[in-house]
């Protein structure tokens, strides 16, 4: 069948198109596994983008973001569009890690599929993984709500901003915060001393603006200033192997990545 | 299945699919060695798979699923407000007059039929002014009578019959209808334009804006128009086309490909539909081609009139 179905060439660039040429399309549908077998781009779901392109999406990202924050997807991709030389860094961290460096090749995934919840349930308290699972169950969050990466042109930086996001969670765990607005912004001002995203320092901006009096004092008090010195003094959080150490005891493994416990603890509230 | 090379079209990916599907349950049917976008379009002598038309269709249908409920902000977004001036222009061409039953196909969230309603609803208050203003030496009896016409069944009164193949649009225009206070004369159907589920010579006008070039056999739903239409009925068919000014042509395609995906993205947070809606549109024959395909079908008086420099077509045929 192949020599009669001769596929059509683009040119996107130059935008020069004419009615036989036509685009790189994927099959629009997350119903079909077709979508996730057969992608253009270097990895599943990224859409390769021009330097307009992405200029735009970061602008557009950003105000929609500002907009609605509950636009989670437009924070992934303001993230996306503006994060690549602080990725590139990242990278070249995890690459001169041994841990990290494994990180880079086996390429993790941390999702409800392959975390095993039973075993991590069976943990003793105080263990790593079981603290991580209490986390998970008191802000009703599910690692499976991470949108994927779309727009980073690098396969390798791709994975590293999956494995950022993915890792998100865990960091809530580590350093002790819930997921309200203030635990949102000191782990924001971690995240940002840590890995320099430019999306990060953003939030971590921004975020303050809409914390009342009380909070905003504690958190310039004291919750602000742990987050920055840990964050500064902390090894790079994204070269470690969390899958191996679901057994470690959490104590354990924040002192071996240098954090100190939180000076004090936002009360927990539901996530609306 | 794997792919030879990296660039493939949508089309092709449909047909591929409906080759693989097709190959274990034994069709035969002969390929053109050229097949290209074009097949969708024209009358070939041997039959398009019927697979390859249910994944295009079914692709469409989940496109237009994801983005109902942003379309009409979208539709601003992208036209900058102008498609609402293409949509007065095709109900200024078509003048339609009270009485007349309009079927909107591919009509979605409805704004070609509440134009119609409204144009006709001002008529008809024109008509009525006028009526009055001819008639000052009336009877006490005659001038009695007009005040309850009203709602009597005098004259016929004008009916829109919005058609869609997918129930998510159909109620994002139910609800803007309930939310414009529209609701006498107007029905919602289910309805594919190749197989609409009207008996013949129902209406006397056919409208579709924007939807022909979403539809995987266009012949049939021409067919279908003229099934559907009355003797001495209308054909308007509002399109997005080729543009004739070559520099207009490039920033056209600059502003096609580079801004509306990532409007897409932004504002409805799907890139990948509104890259599909910029190819769909590229894909669509040309005013002249389209135009004979309409004659083909066998509508006459065809013609096309261009708007905004050919970025859309206005195409118009009668059934006599």
């Amino acid at each position: 069948m192949w020599p009669l179905i001769p596929f059509r060439w683009i040119n996107r660039r130059r935008h020069c198109f004419t009615v036989s040429k036509v685009c790189v399309q994927q099959l629009h549908s997350s119903s079909t596994e077709f979508a996730n077998i057969h992608y253009d781009g270097l990895y599943p779901g990224h859409i390769p983008t021009t330097a307009v392109q992405k200029a735009l999406l970061s602008i557009g990202s950003g105000v929609a973001a500002l907009q609605n924050p509950y636009r989670h997807d437009m924070v992934a991709v303001l993230g996306e569009t503006t994060g690549h030389l602080a990725l590139i860094k990242l990278r070249d961290r995890m690459r001169n890690d041994p841990e990290g460096y494994a990180v880079l090749t086996e390429r993790p995934r941390i999702r409800l599929s392959t975390l095993d919840l039973t075993k991590m349930a069976s943990l003793p308290d105080g263990s790593f993984g079981r603290e991580y699972l209490r986390f998970l169950e008191d802000n009703d969050v599910t690692p499976d709500s991470r949108a994927d990466v779309k727009f980073v042109d690098n396969e390798e930086l791709a994975y590293v901003m999956q494995r950022y996001r993915e890792v998100h969670d865990l960091l809530h765990t580590l350093l002790g915060m819930p997921t309200n607005m203030l635990g949102e912004v000191a782990v924001k001002w971690f995240e940002a001393t840590q890995t320099g995203l430019p999306m990060c320092a953003l939030g971590a901006v921004l975020g303050p603006l809409r914390l009342n009096a009380s909070r905003l004092q504690s958190l310039f008090t004291s919750l602000g200033p742990w987050a920055l010195q840990s964050g500064r003094r902390a090894r790079c959080v994204l070269s470690i192997f969390y899958e191996r150490r679901w057994e470690q005891s959490l104590e354990d493994l924040q002192r071996e990545l240098n954090i100190e416990p939180p000076p004090v603890i936002p009360k927990a509230k539901k996530k609306t | 299945m794997t792919w030879a090379c990296k660039d493939v079209t949508f089309y092709d990916v449909c047909w591929r699919l409906s080759m693989e599907t097709s190959k274990s349950q034994n069709q035969n049917f002969k390929v053109n060695s050229k097949v290209n976008g074009k097949l969708l379009h024209k009358s070939y002598p041997y039959s398009i798979p019927l697979s390859y038309c249910f994944f295009f269709s079914f692709s469409v249908y989940k496109v237009f699923e994801n983005v109902a409920q942003k379309y009409d902000i979208m539709n601003d977004a992208m036209s900058l407000g102008i498609h609402r001036l293409w949509k007065d222009m095709l109900l200024h061409a078509m003048h339609p007059q009270p009485g007349a039953r309009l079927l909107d196909v591919a009509g979605g969230t409805g704004d070609i039929s509440f134009r119609f309603l409204e144009y006709v609803r001002s008529q008809r208050e024109r008509q009525q002014r006028r009526a009055v203003r001819f008639g000052q030496t009336l009877s006490y009896q005659d001038i009695s009578n007009s005040y309850s016409t009203i709602e009597t069944d005098g004259p016929r009164e004008s009916t829109a019959v919005v058609c869609d193949i997918n129930k998510e649009m159909l109620k994002v225009g139910k609800e803007k209808a309930e939310s414009l206070g529209i609701t006498a004369g107007l029905s919602w159907v289910v309805g594919d334009a190749e197989e609409l589920p009207f008996d013949d010579d129902q209406f006397d006008i056919y409208t579709i804006a924007f939807g022909i070039r979403n539809v995987t056999r266009i012949d049939q739903a021409l067919q279908e128009a003229l099934r559907v239409l009355k003797p001495g009925g209308r054909f308007m068919c509002l399109e997005f086309s080729k543009v004739t000014n070559p520099l207009l042509a490039r920033l056209y395609d600059a502003y096609s490909f580079q801004i509306i995906p990532v409007l897409g993205e932004v504002i409805a947070g799907d890139w990948k539909s509104y890259q599909y809606l910029v190819e769909s549109i590229r894909k669509f024959p040309s005013q002249e081609e389209f135009k004979s395909m309409i004659e083909d079908a066998g509508f006459y008086c065809v013609q096309y009139y261009n708007f905004t420099g050919g970025v859309v077509a206005l195409h118009s045929g009668f059934k006599l």
